[in-house]
C-alpha cells in the first residue's frame, strides 16, 4: 500500500513543482493557491505512505537512505507549509517543494522491500537518523533562504523589478529565516552526531572511527558551528551569511553522498 | 431628457485654458444657479479640479443642451468665447456621459491613474449640487452610482496599490530591504521637499526613530519638532551613518556628501546589517561607488523614476479590467434609466392589471359553474369596466405628463403604487436591479422634490462628438 501513496506524492510534488515554478513567472496570485492546494494533497498522502511503510515493515527494518530521504522530504514540506499558514509567504514553494520533489525522486532510487533482523544496534540508529535528517531539514531551509536572499539582492542591486521582485519577501526576513533554520538545525544536527557515534560504539566499538564520511561529516558540522557563532558574534550576517549557508548545504549533501557510497541501501 | 456631459481635461486642454474654466468653490453656488437658469437644463453638477472642468447636465434637447452648456463655459471667464474653448470641448450624451463619469471617479481619466482625490472632489461637488438643488433625481442616482464604482474599482483590481510618486517609491523600497520599518531609523541629510515628504511617508509606515541634519541648524531643530525626530549638528554626519537603517540625502550641495569610504565606514560598524540609501538631490551626493558595497542598498532619483514608471505600467494593466466594470456597471444604469420611460410603463400597467383582472373573473367564475354564457360576459365586462376607469387616470396623467419637467417623478410614482417594479417592459425579470435604487431618491422626487425631478428619454448609445 506504501509504494501506491508514495507514487501518488512523488506525482502531486510533481504538479506542484510545475505549478511553483509558473508561479515565479506570473503575475497572477491564483497559481499559488492552486499550487499550495496540491501541495497539501501530496503532503497527505506522503504522510499515509510514510505511516504505512513503518507498519507494513514494521520494526524489523533498517533505517535505509530511502526512508531518509522520504522523511527528508516530508519535513521540509511541513516546515514550507508551517511558514506558509504563518507569512503567507507563497513564493517559498517554488524554493522548497521542487527541493522535496528532488529529495523524493531520491528516496525512490533507494526503494528496497527487503526487510531485516533486528538487532538493539538499530533503535539507537533510527534516532541517529531521524535527528541527523532533522538537522538537515534545518540547513536545507537555511539554503533555500540564502538563495532567495541572494536573488532579492541582486535584483535590488541591478534595480531590476520584475515579478520576481515583487514575489519574494524584505531581504532582512530572508536573513531572519535563514538565521531561525540554522539554530533550530544545528543542535538537531549536532544530537543526530552524538547519537551515531553511540551507534557505531555498539557496531564497531568505538565511537569515531575517522572515515571519509564521518569526518566529512565532522567538517561540515565545524563549518556550521563556524557559521552560527560568526553570525551571532561578528556580524556574519545578510549577503555574507547567505553565501555560506549554501556552501554549508554543498557539504551536507557531499556527506550524505559519502554514507550512500559507503554502503549502499542502509544508513551507518 | 439627455443626461450629458460637456468639459475639458488634462488630455484636451493645456493648464492656461483650464485655469481659466476652473470655478472657485466660492463661487461654485452662483455658477450652479447660473448654469440650471438656462432653458431647457433640469439637472446640473459641476465638476472643477485643477485637471479637469466638467459640467455634468440633464437637458431636453440634446443639440440645444451641448450648446446651453459650452455657452455657459464661455460665460465663466471674460476672455474665453465659445470659439476659443471648442477646440479642447469634449460632449457625451446618454450611456457614454455616464461612462465617463464611472471612469474619471475610478480615476481611469486621471493624470495619474489609480489616484484617490478625485473620488474626494466629486463627493464635494455633488454635495454642493445637493445644497443648492441643482441635481435631481438622475443626477442624483448616477453620481451615487458613479461613488460605488470607483469604491468597487478600487477594492477589485490593483490600480491604486503601487506607488506612482517619488516619495512613495522611496518606502515601497524600503519595505523590501526591511520587513518591519517600526525599529528602524532614519537619517535625514538636508530637507528637501521630496526628502521629507518620504520622511513623512516612512513615519506613515512605522519608523518612529528619525534623526535630521541641516546645515542651518536652527532649522533642523524646527524640522525634528515637527517629525518628532533628533536634530544632529551637520558635522556629525558621518558617524551618524553607522546608526541609521534609512538615510535620506536631499542638500543643495555641488559634490558627494557622503562617500564610499563613510558607507564602507559605517557597514562594518553596523556589522553588515542592511542599510537603505536614497539619494534625492540634483547633483547627486551620494557617491555612485557606493553601489557595489555588499549590503548597502543606494537609490538615486533616476532609480525611484524608474520605479514609479513600472508601477504606472502595472497601473494601466489593471485598468483595463477596470475599464470592463465600469463597461458593466453602465448596462446596469441604463437600465434603471429605461425604466423611467413613459411608454413602457404603461404597457406595464396595463398588462399588470389584465393579468390582475384575469385572475380574479376565473377565480369567481369557477365557484359560480350554474351561470349562463350571457351572465359570464355580463361578470367580466363589469370587471373590466371597473378596472379600466381605475387605471385610466394614472394612464391620462402619464401621458399628459410626459413632457413636463415631472414627468419621471410620476413614472416612478406609477411604478410603486402599481408594483411594476419588478418587470420593467421590454426587459425580462431578473435583468434589472432595481434595488440599486435609493430610497430617499423616489421618496424625495415623490413628494418633496416634485419640480427639479425631470422626465428622461434616454438616448442610449448616443455617439459623443468630440471636436479636437
Amino acid at each position: 500500500m506504501s509504494s501506491v501513496f508514495f507514487m501518488l506524492t512523488m506525482g502531486l510534488y510533481f504538479v506542484s513543482t510545475v505549478c511553483y515554478l509558473a508561479y515565479l513567472l506570473r503575475r497572477a496570485e491564483t497559481l499559488s493557491k492552486v499550487s499550495l492546494g496540491i501541495t497539501a494533497v501530496g503532503f497527505a498522502t506522503h504522510t499515509v505512505a510514510l505511516v504505512a511503510r513503518m507498519t507494513d515493515t514494521a520494526q524489523a527494518q533498517l533505517p535505509t537512505f530511502h526512508e531518509a530521504l522520504s522523511f527528508f522530504s516530508w519535513m521540509l514540506i511541513l516546515v514550507f507549509l508551517a511558514v506558509e499558514f504563518r507569512r503567507q509567504l507563497h513564493v517559498l514553494g517554488s524554493f522548497i517543494v521542487p527541493l522535496a520533489l528532488v529529495s523524493l525522486v531520491t528516496a525512490a532510487a533507494f526503494r528496497s522491500d527487503e526487510a531485516s533482523s533486528l538487532q538493539p544496534v538499530f533503535k539507537t540508529l533510527w534516532v541517529h537518523v531521524t535527528l541527523s535528517m532533522l538537522g538537515t531539514v534545518g540547513f536545507a531551509v537555511a539554503f533555500v533562504a540564502g538563495v532567495m536572499y541572494l536573488i532579492q539582492d541582486g535584483l535590488l542591486k541591478s534595480k531590476r523589478f520584475n515579478v520576481l521582485y515583487a514575489k519574494l519577501p524584505a531581504l532582512d526576513y530572508l536573513d531572519h529565516l535563514n538565521q531561525q533554520s540554522i539554530v533550530m538545525g544545528f543542535p538537531l544536527l549536532t544530537l543526530g552526531i552524538i547519537s551515531g557515534a553511540f551507534s557505531a560504539e555498539i557496531v564497531r566499538g568505538t565511537y569515531v572511527s575517522w572515515n571519509p564520511e564521518q569526518t566529512w561529516a565532522m567538517v561540515t558540522w565545524g563549518f556550521y558551528f563556524a557559521v552560527l557563532v560568526g553570525r551571532l558574534t561578528i556580524g556574519w550576517r545578510a549577503k555574507r551569511a547567505a553565501y555560506l549557508t549554501i556552501i554549508g548545504f554543498a557539504g551536507v549533501i557531499l556527506t550524505l553522498i559519502g554514507v550512500v557510497m559507503k554502503s549502499h541501501g542502509s544508513v551507518s | 431628457m439627455h443626461v450629458i456631459v460637456v468639459g475639458l481635461s488634462h488630455k484636451t486642454a493645456p493648464v492656461e485654458i483650464r485655469e481659466k474654466l476652473a470655478v472657485p468653490e466660492s463661487r461654485l453656488r452662483e455658477a450652479l444657479s447660473r448654469l440650471c437658469s438656462y432653458p431647457g437644463v433640469r439637472e446640473g453638477l459641476l465638476l472643477s479640479t485643477c485637471n479637469r472642468v466638467e459640467v455634468y447636465a440633464v437637458v431636453e434637447e440634446l443639440e440645444a443642451g451641448y450648446g446651453r452648456v459650452q455657452e455657459f463655459l464661455a460665460d465663466t471667464h471674460l476672455s474665453l468665447s465659445s470659439e476659443h474653448l471648442t477646440p479642447h470641448l469634449y460632449w457625451h450624451a446618454g450611456d457614454r456621459a455616464i461612462g465617463h463619469l464611472f471612469r474619471v471617479a475610478s480615476s481611469l481619466d486621471s493624470m495619474i491613474v489609480g489616484e484617490s482625490q478625485i473620488l474626494g472632489q466629486i463627493k464635494d461637488a455633488f454635495e454642493v449640487a445637493l445644497t443648492h438643488k441643482a441635481s435631481g433625481l438622475l443626477l442624483n442616482k448616477i453620481v451615487k452610482k458613479a461613488i460605488s464604482v470607483a469604491k468597487r474599482v478600487r477594492t477589485e483590481t490593483k490600480i491604486a496599490e503601487t506607488a506612482v510618486s517619488v516619495s512613495y517609491a522611496a518606502v515601497e523600497l524600503a519595505k523590501k530591504i526591511f520587513s518591519n520599518l517600526t525599529e528602524k531609523t532614519v537619517l535625514l541629510i538636508g530637507a528637501g521637499e521630496m526628502a521629507k515628504l518620504a520622511a513623512r511617508h516612512l513615519i506613515a509606515n512605522g519608523v518612529r526613530q528619525v534623526r535630521i541634519t541641516t546645515r542651518n541648524f536652527q532649522h533642523g531643530l524646527e524640522l525634528a519638532q515637527r517629525f518628532n525626530g533628533t536634530a544632529v549638528p551637520f558635522e556629525d554626519y558621518k558617524t551618524e551613518l553607522a546608526g541609521a537603517d534609512i538615510v535620506l540625502v536631499s542638500t543643495g550641495a555641488s559634490h558627494y556628501l557622503v562617500t564610499a569610504e563613510d558607507v564602507q565606514r559605517a557597514m562594518r560598524q553596523r556589522m553588515s546589517r542592511p542599510m537603505f540609501l536614497i539619494d534625492i538631490s540634483v547633483p547627486r551626493n551620494i557617491d555612485p561607488a557606493v553601489r557595489p558595497i555588499d549590503d548597502a542598498f543606494l537609490f538615486d532619483i533616476d532609480d525611484l523614476h524608474m520605479r514609479v514608471e513600472q508601477n504606472r505600467e502595472d497601473r494601466l494593466r489593471e485598468a483595463a479590467k477596470a475599464e470592463q466594470m465600469v463597461v458593466e456597471e453602465v448596462a446596469v444604469l441604463g437600465q434603471w434609466l429605461q425604466s423611467l420611460e413613459v411608454t413602457p410603463t404603461i404597457v406595464a400597467l396595463r398588462s399588470r392589471t389584465e393579468e390582475l383582472k384575469r385572475r380574479e373573473v376565473d377565480k369567481i367564475l369557477a365557484r359560480l359553474a350554474h351561470l349562463s354564457s350571457e351572465d359570464r360576459g355580463a361578470v367580466e365586462a363589469l370587471a373590466s369596466a371597473i378596472v379600466n376607469k381605475m387605471v385610466h387616470g394614472t394612464m391620462v396623467t402619464l401621458k399628459a405628463e410626459a413632457k413636463s419637467s415631472s414627468g419621471a417623478a410620476y413614472v416612478d410614482a406609477a411604478r410603486r403604487f402599481f408594483n411594476l417594479e419588478e418587470t420593467p417592459a421590454g426587459y425580462p425579470p431578473g435583468q434589472v436591479d432595481l434595488s440599486e435604487l435609493p430610497d430617499e431618491n423616489i421618496a424625495g422626487n415623490a413628494v418633496g422634490r416634485l419640480p427639479e425631478a425631470s422626465l428622461v428619454q434616454h438616448t442610449s448609445k448616443e455617439q459623443g462628438r468630440r471636436v479636437s
